[in-house]
């Protein structure tokens, strides 16, 4: 018998635009992985397909999942279930976001199944940390702050978000 | 030419309109925009072609091509103009006028102020004057130096949980 370690599983998954582009610009916190991303515009699939796989790795999966804002009751309902289903298939290791809704659904479910979570706030929210961020922080391994000024526990037991650097 | 952009999700009418005034006084400049969809009772400009969205990879073409970005304060504007070495023009939206959800584009917009190429127009009387100081802003170089990546000591963070995943068992390993 032969023990062979596989590649630790990642899901990378953010809404499109500006939370994807902060997502991408950490990809090589997870070189070496075994890495899906997902994401809210379908559009984003050609620019996985196109990136270069290390020898002996698999190339990285794609998925879309259905946009929604915080007042779309019924497209929340979808997104969330498109969620479960990308986690189902994929059964990460651990999973990473910038955001927002879905980044929010996606660390929940994780954590169920006790998966390791990091949760990086936008680099927009300079002047406070993101409702869904704050909501989340509870189940995030990681909670992450682009802005120092932001570090300080929520309320007066919380946890508090760590500041590590910027995407920039 | 000069690429407005509002983003993928809501319209951003003040801007959208700032910029069509501006193109009917200076018509010796092509501008091109993607400005969202306008619905019934939204502003659809007169004085330049614009889309309601366009794909990803086309965007990226669209940037490479103009000398100047005017956009919402949107993150993903931003980072996208800084690689591509453009200069940009950036206006807040405000959930005052229903803009958005909340005001983060503001302080975007304050934060990002002293940034090289980034000029900020706080409001739409500033846009004119914003939008020639980019243009007579120098072709940048300074997309050589910025980075693909995010800083160093936040992917190492990042590495660090990812990894500890690993060791915690979620690497399985597999018999063979």
């Amino acid at each position: 018998m032969m023990l062979v370690q596989r590649p630790i599983r990642v899901l990378a998954l953010a809404s499109s635009g500006g939370h994807w582009i902060q997502l991408r610009r950490l990809r090589p916190a997870w070189l070496g992985c075994d890495v899906a991303y997902a994401t809210s515009n379908a559009g984003y699939r050609s620019e996985i397909e196109e990136e270069e796989v290390a020898p002996g790795l698999p190339a990285p999966r794609f998925y879309s999942f259905p946009d929604a804002s915080r007042w779309q009751k019924a497209r929340l309902i979808l997104q969330l279930l498109s969620v479960i289903r990308i986690l189902l298939l994929e059964r990460p290791d651990v999973v990473i976001t910038t955001g927002a809704s879905a980044g929010y659904f996606a660390l929940r479910i994780a954590k169920l199944f006790g998966r390791r979570t990091v949760w990086l706030d936008s680099i927009a929210n300079s002047a406070e940390l993101s409702l869904s961020g704050q909501r989340v922080a509870r189940y995030a391994d990681l909670w992450l702050t682009q802005w120092d000024h932001l570090v300080a526990p929520l309320g007066k037991a919380g946890p508090a978000p760590s500041f590590r650097g910027q995407v920039l | 030419m000069i690429f407005l952009t509002v983003g993928t999700q809501l319209p951003f009418d003040r801007l959208a309109r700032a910029v069509d005034n501006w193109c009917a006084e200076r018509p010796d400049h092509e501008v091109i925009g993607q400005i969202g969809e306008p619905g019934r009772n939204g502003y659809r400009p007169t004085h330049f072609e614009w889309w309601p969205f366009v794909e990803p990879s086309e965007f990226v073409r669209r940037l490479d091509q103009s000398s100047v970005i005017v956009a919402h304060a949107g993150m993903g504007s931003i980072i996208s103009a800084m690689l591509h070495a453009k200069p940009i023009v950036i206006m807040p939206r405000r959930d005052e006028f229903g803009e958005h959800r909340n005001n983060h584009q503001y302080a975007t917009a304050k934060s990002f102020s002293e940034r090289p190429l980034v000029h900020v127009a706080m409001t739409e009387t500033d846009l004119p004057s914003r939008i020639e100081a980019a243009l007579r802003s120098p072709a940048a170089s300074a997309g050589d130096d910025f980075s693909r990546f995010a800083e160093t000591s936040l992917i190492d963070a990042i590495r660090t949980t990812i990894v500890s995943a690993g060791r915690q068992g979620g690497s399985r390993s597999a018999r063979q």
